[in-house]
């Protein structure tokens, strides 16, 4: 950047880099200059006129939002022209737009409102009828109210340049002209609702909120979303113990505001009908509602009778709990119940990755580094469907920075729209595709490498050879399924490696040898469902299942402990690229309770003396204990990511590859949970079959 | 879809006018000489040409409401369309639309039910010099009466 430049606003120098617009440079000194049609990331508009601003030695008013800062230059952003202006158009803007505000979903929070409080466009000279459109459904998430909109293009903008969907356009003129979806009267999209977000009005307003409730009435969590293993900061919005709402208008996180259809909407099944809400117990072949002491006192009789004889334990652990949880059923059961058979569902292949990358630190991407890589090489993932939000940060970081992004799939995927090349190959061809690539891979100074369960075993090995040989500063990110998919891995839910992949006491059964035993005598279930398309081979094992449905899994168990989604617990995930983030509790659910406390009344009805069962004491231990997790408290206690830095090299990899798959779930599906989602259930999108182009 | 061999060939050397990445300034005279040929821009046609020219179909509905000349209903055998602006409204103008829609018997933007006739009420068509002016299809009538205006009608109506 050039040598920064001075510029005066309303009296004060202010020093900015050239090249700087004057709104920014306002912005970036805490001067407010409002504008309803200027959004930062995205293409000028200057279609709003708010940001009207007096320059000295020009004679009009200039747009703030499309005039870059000059050396010298006088500007005024609150004279009496401007304040004039503004008002002036205020009132054009509410020529045609209702004064519905007592019932608009957007009272309290519109930045219309909030203008025309600011300079009093309380009068109107304007006596004609106020031309009107009836508000439109577009799709179960996106609802479109004409005569509110105010034509800022931000929608228009965010959909086609943010998402590379493109699926609003503006169609007809003067007052006639609206927003208009893909396809004619309705919207087949990512259904993400960003447009609803970014709306300065009450234009585009969401399904699940609208009508519901006012901003000032509610309660708000900023916690993990749940689904993929992004993890993107959801900000829920909570009314009388309901989430009527997730969004994350503050930009705290690492996703800032973008979320996906499944963190926006995909909420709902925290209060479906179908939600388990008494512990269940087998009697006479029938699961029947118990009490919470009666089904504990159940598990813990069996589990100490099993223990005692020396019997088979099978542990199965789940991708969606907290770090704190993982970590204590693992304690549970090697400590506990004196078994090494524990396991989760394995989607990537951190294992080998983390040992291939021997001797290199900060080898491992963050979703931040996605945005700023010059370079970017997905192998395998159709990453817009599979990870938005990783998705969104490259195609910003080529809108940005004009990044460079290479794709390897068997299929075409979004990413092919602005890539600077694409390659298809079949699954198990990878690798050589990505040899392929060399010459234009090692061109780039730095590069991030995007690996889905295509890579594993030996192929990661020389996928991290591949990288080391083109020279360049190269990261890696080993896609996974869930939302702590990764935490699992480093909580040590694994046969053969404990917390911190340090080798396991002893090595035991895997999650696909477990369901095979045909000796096993229980088979204890967190927050998972190995049993959807496998039978249990052990017919005689007693079955234990905590989850927050009736799933296969829960209704093959003996006992049910109804649990805690991880939007109503606190505690700690990690997301794909090993970003730990702090949960919040938002709703209630009655009769439930977090998987920690049920393990934790457990150990307790069993006599175990496993430490306090607590979220903040579990992850002191974790801290203390599991390599890499010393992350700093203050980011994650104020919403922050930080990032782990786990083992560097020497995992005693004895992963065997084909214990890792990947579910496949798109945008909308999220394994079990999704299943109990209206909203995703609801649009007609058919997964993976959205705009390739 | 395809179009007739005449247009292909006039799309095809259409799309080589534009300088390369610049294809989609082709879009408007596109949509307008498949409309011609096809009698409005279908569904079909937007898809079409959406592919052919590599925009989102959602850009191609916003060229269409936006631009009068492009209508997604198909139009009357001949289109009539009466200029109402400041030449031909102090000429009569306004008063000649309000007689076809009379004679005709439907209102701005209709059709007869017979398919024959549709009508617009049109901005200005750049005869001012010759006020009130109209179109039929492409064809100009100038300095137009309500007498000429049925004379007009009644022999479009013979040469059906």
């Amino acid at each position: 950047m050039a040598d920064p430049i001075t510029l005066t606003i309303n009296g004060r120098a202010l020093q900015v880099p050239a090249g700087t617009l004057v709104i920014e440079a306002a912005k970036k000194h805490g001067i407010e200059i409002p504008a309803f049609c200027y959004y930062e990331g995205f293409t000028l508009q200057a279609a709003c006129r708010m940001c009207l601003v007096e320059v000295e030695k020009m004679g009009k008013l200039q747009p703030a939002c499309t005039l870059p800062a000059a050396e010298g230059m006088v500007v005024l952003t609150e004279s009496p022209k401007v304040v004039d202006a503004r008002k002036g158009m205020l009132e054009f803007l509410l020529t045609n737009h209702p004064l519905d505000c007592p019932v608009c979903d957007k009272g309290g929070e519109c930045e219309l409102q909030d203008m025309v409080f600011r300079y009093g466009a309380g009068e109107s000279r304007f006596v004609e009828i106020k031309h009107h459109e009836n508000e439109k459904q577009w799709s179960p998430a996106v609802y479109y109210d004409p005569a509110r909109c105010i034509l800022c293009y931000r929608c228009v903008r965010v959909c086609d340049e943010g998402l590379g969907v493109g699926a609003l356009g503006l169609t007809h003129r003067g007052v006639h002209a609206e927003i208009t979806p893909s396809h004619g009267d309705h919207l087949e999209c990512d259904e993400c609702g960003w447009c609803i977000d970014v709306c300065p009005v009450g234009a585009l307003t969401s399904g699940t909120y609208r009508y519901k409730s006012r901003p000032w009435e509610m309660n708000y969590a900023g916690t993990v979303c749940t689904h993929c293993s992004n993890g993107c900061k959801t900000t829920l919005s909570v009314r009388n113990g309901e989430v009527i709402r997730a969004n994350n208008r503050d930009r705290s996180g690492i996703n800032g505001e973008f979320l996906c259809v499944k963190g926006r909407f995909g909420f709902d099944f925290v209060h479906s009908e179908e939600r388990l809400q008494a512990p269940l117990l087998r009697k006479d072949g029938k699961l029947e509602p118990v009490s919470w002491s009666e089904a504990l006192a159940a598990v813990a009789a069996k589990f100490g009778e099993v223990k005692a004889r020396g019997g088979k334990f099978g542990v199965i652990g789940s991708t969606r709990t907290t770090n704190e949880e993982n970590y204590f059923l693992q304690k549970f059961a090697r400590q506990g119940l004196g078994t090494a058979n524990i396991d989760h569902h394995r989607s990537g292949d951190v294992v080998t990755l983390l040992d291939a990358l021997k001797g290199k630190t900060d080898a491992l991407a963050t979703v931040g580094d996605l945005y700023t890589t010059k370079a970017a090489l997905v192998i395998g993932s159709d990453l817009s469907q599979q990870h938005p939000l990783l998705a969104v940060q490259l195609r910003a970081d080529y809108r940005h920075h004009q990044s460079s992004t290479y794709v390897v799939t068997p299929g075409e995927v979004r990413e092919d729209q602005y890539a600077a090349k694409s390659v298809r190959a079949k699954a198990g061809e990878e690798l050589a595709a990505v040899e392929a690539l060399r010459e234009d891979l090692s061109k780039h100074e730095s590069l991030v490498i995007l690996f889905s369960d295509a890579i594993k075993g030996e192929a990661v090995g020389k996928l991290v050879a591949f990288g080391d040989s083109l020279g360049a500063a190269v990261k890696y990110v080993c896609l996974q399924d869930y939302s702590n998919s990764r935490g699992a891995m480093d909580m040590g839910l694994l046969p053969d490696l404990g917390p911190g992949y340090h080798a396991a006491p002893a090595a035991g059964m895997s999650m696909d040898q477990m369901l095979a035993a045909k000796d096993l005598d229980v088979l204890w279930v967190v927050g998972a469902n190995p049993l959807e398309n496998t039978a249990l081979a052990s017919e005689s094992a007693f079955v234990v299942v905590q989850d927050l449905f009736l799933t296969e899994t829960a209704g093959r168990a003996d006992v049910v402990l109804p649990a805690a989604s991880a939007y109503e617990k606190t505690g700690t995930v990690t997301n794909v690229c090993g970003e730990v983030q702090r949960l919040k509790q938002g709703p209630k659910v009655m009769g439930v309770k977090s998987d920690l406390e049920i393990m934790g009344l457990l150990a307790k009805e069993l006599g175990l003396s496993l430490g306090i069962w607590t979220a903040d004491k579990v992850f002191e231990e974790i801290r203390k204990t599991v390599h890499g997790y010393n992350v700093a408290l203050p980011v994650i206690a104020t919403g922050g990511a930080a990032q782990t830095t786990p083992v560097n090299g020497g995992v005693p990899v004895t992963v065997r590859p084909e214990l890792i798959r990947s579910a496949g779930d798109t945008l909308f599906t999220s394994g079990t949970l999704g299943r109990y989602s209206k909203m995703l259930q609801g649009v007609m999108e058919a997964p993976g079959e959205l705009y390739k182009r | 879809m395809t179009f007739s061999p005449e247009l292909e060939a006039k799309f095809a050397k259409m799309v080589q006018q534009y300088p390369q990445g610049r294809q989609k300034g082709a879009l408007i005279p596109m949509l307008l000489f498949a409309q011609d040929e096809v009698g409005a821009v279908t569904p079909d046609v937007i898809a079409e040409v959406a592919r052919r020219l590599s925009v989102k179909p959602v850009e191609v509905e916003e060229v269409i409401g936006y631009y009068t000349m492009l209508t997604k209903e198909p139009r009357g055998k001949h289109h009539i369309q009466i200029c109402t602006n400041v030449s031909c409204m102090l000429t009569g103008g306004e008063e000649l639309f309000a007689h076809a829609c009379k004679k005709l018997g439907i209102g701005n933007k209709q059709k007869t039910a017979d398919g024959q006739f549709s009508l617009e009420e049109t901005e200005c068509l750049g005869a001012c010099s010759w006020a009130p002016a109209m179109l039929v299809n492409y064809d100009f009538h100038f300095a137009i009466t309500p007498e000429k205006l049925d004379q007009l009608i009644d022999s479009l109506k013979k040469t059906q």
